[in-house]
């Protein structure tokens, strides 16, 4: 579904993504893990558009998105759910999910998903007109990720969804990325919580300092020595 | 002065500063768009208002069109005349450092006034009187029917506005990109358009602004637009930059300020005042007026 090869991302001199190959299957979860600053949300602003490569290509359903406009490739149904949340702070629940489906004309429909997130994410929706900024963090997380679903995606990008929040509201979160899968989104997550990504996950990446460094199943590097040294404490 | 005349006098200029101050909301709207945009500030903007005004002079004169026509095809005039000057001006210099693009906002602010007199002569124009002007008594008080069509006008075009930005798509866009750009960009917002759409309707309340002025002072000229814009400026600032409601409460201030310093002391006074206003709320409130932020928690 997604094929990223030999990308190279720089930030004026800094070379941010060197030679990054990556592939998402229609259907799966698969995660990309690693420390602070090892280049996974640069390679997430990418595929997104946000950010032009240097060298190489990204490829969606068989469409080269390489260099394409950030709002193009979510009409394409790629949606990323940013770091950070990144919620409209000023504006109410419903504006930022109406945000969400800011490219479909279908009102009907945009009803009917809206009322789906609602059910999904019941603290929401008794929050529907509450100004978003006023959320807490766990609840603006929920919040991005029901604006990205807005957009129908098929592939949907997210980064760090477990920041800062606390274990019982991580567990949450997880199972609801996993029942997003399970209703037929591709999922490309991004963790630091390798523990959890791996738990969820089809396959795993592992990047280091903008290279990938292991690639495999998540049972196969759950298991390998050098991620449970690195990433998995002990 | 007894107390009668005294409050007499008081309220004759609130008459007047209010409709004096609708003229600056209007040109501040604009300000304030383009800054919660793209953290620019639009030092051509008054230019654009003066582009309107002679937009208006030629409706009225030349194709002989009446207040709505005219207004109409002013602000439709500058707010393409708006999106072309961000085009070409401005989306170049997008990611340049601030202060190029500023100095690029006041390349273009000289561009319109020079290019103005080149086309239509430094000569101030006489703008006609495009409807009689009936002067209306209220006991003491005066008010003439130019500030009645300015006030109304102003409100209309703001409620339009409000209208816009609260629940249309495109209002709703402008507001996401406004807060946070790559967000917006996230959502499948185009943010060049949203940006053409932001410039457009600045630069047509600015217009209105012009025709309005035109038709109170019955003059315009290549110049007109500097000391407005400023002051719109001051405005913007007032109401807390980037805030709607901010800019037209910022403008009516400062209206009903020049008029209360115009008529109690001197008109003299008047431009010290308006900046005077402006040091002391931003001593108390550094952010302007409506500027206070929603708590973000990240
Ligand atoms: N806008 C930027 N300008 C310059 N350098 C940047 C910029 N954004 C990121 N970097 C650098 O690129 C590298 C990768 O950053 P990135 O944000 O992709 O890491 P990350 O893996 O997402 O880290 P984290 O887990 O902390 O979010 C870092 O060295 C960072 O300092
Ligand atoms: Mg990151």
């Amino acid at each position: 579904m997604l094929k990223v090869s030999n990308l190279d991302v720089y930030y004026g001199a800094i070379h941010a993504i060197k030679d990054v190959s990556l592939e998402v299957p229609d259907g799966e979860i698969v995660t990309l893990i690693g420390s602070n600053g090892a280049g996974k949300s640069t390679t997430l602003h990418t595929i997104s558009g946000l950010i032009k490569p240097k060298n190489g290509s990204i490829v969606f359903e068989d469409t080269d998105i390489t260099g394409m406009a950030a709002h193009k490739i979510v009409g394409m149904g790629l949606c990323q759910v940013p770091e950070g949340r990144h919620v409209f702070a000023n504006m109410t629940v419903m504006e930022n999910l109406e945000l969400g489906a800011y490219l479909r004309s279908d009102k009907a429909g945009i009803a009917e998903d809206m009322d789906k997130i609602f059910q999904k994410f019941p603290r929401l929706l008794e929050r529907k007109t509450q100004v978003a900024g006023t959320l807490s963090g766990g609840e603006q997380q929920m919040l991005a990720m029901g604006r990205a679903l807005m957009s129908r995606p098929r592939l949907l990008l997210l980064d760090e969804p477990s920041m800062g929040l606390a274990p019982l509201l991580v567990k949450e979160i997880f199972n609801i990325i996993k029942e997003i899968n399970e209703s037929g989104t591709t999922v490309l997550l991004v963790e630091q919580n390798a523990n959890m990504a791996l738990s969820i996950a089809d396959k795993a990446y592992v990047l280091e300092t903008g290279r990938i460094a292991l690639a495999g199943t998540a049972q196969e590097l759950a298991s390998s020595e050098a991620v449970r040294k690195a990433y998995l404490g002990g | 002065m007894d107390m009668g005349s005294l409050l007499h006098q008081f309220l004759q200029q609130l008459i007047n500063g209010i409709s004096l101050g609708s003229i600056y909301a209007l040109i501040a709207l604009g300000y304030t768009m383009i800054y919660g945009i793209l953290k620019l500030i639009n030092f051509a903007h008054g230019d654009i208002y003066m582009l309107g005004a002679y937009f208006g002079f030629v409706a009225t004169t030349m194709l002989g069109f009446s207040f709505v026509p005219a207004i109409i095809f002013a602000m439709v005039g500058a707010a393409i005349a708006g999106i072309i000057i961000e085009r070409i001006a401005y989306r170049p210099m997008r990611n340049a450092p601030r202060i190029a693009i500023l100095i690029t906002a006041i390349g273009v602010s000289f561009l319109l006034e020079y290019g103005m007199m080149l086309i239509a002569t430094p000569q101030p124009r006489t703008f006609p009187a495009v409807f009689a002007a009936d002067v209306y008594h209220f006991g003491p008080l005066v008010v003439n029917s130019q500030q009645i069509v300015i006030l109304v006008s102003a409100i209309i075009l703001m409620a339009i506005l409000t209208y816009i930005v609260q629940y249309t798509k495109i209002g709703k866009a402008m507001r996401a990109v406004s807060f946070d750009t790559d967000a917006a960009r996230l959502m499948g917002i185009n943010i060049d358009r949203v940006i053409s759409a932001t410039f457009a309707l600045g630069s047509a309340l600015a217009a209105a602004g012009g025709v309005l002025v035109g038709i109170y002072y019955n003059s315009i000229d290549p110049l007109m637009g500097m000391v407005p814009g400023i002051k719109a400026f001051v405005a913007a600032v007032l109401g807390g930059i980037g805030i709607i409601p901010g800019a037209m409460v910022g403008g009516i201030i400062l209206g009903v300020v020049e008029a209360m310093v115009s008529g109690f002391i001197s008109s003299t006074f008047r431009d010290a005042a308006a900046f005077g206003i402006l040091i002391i709320i931003l001593l108390y409130k550094p952010a302007g007026i409506f500027g206070k932020n929603v708590r973000e928690k990240v």
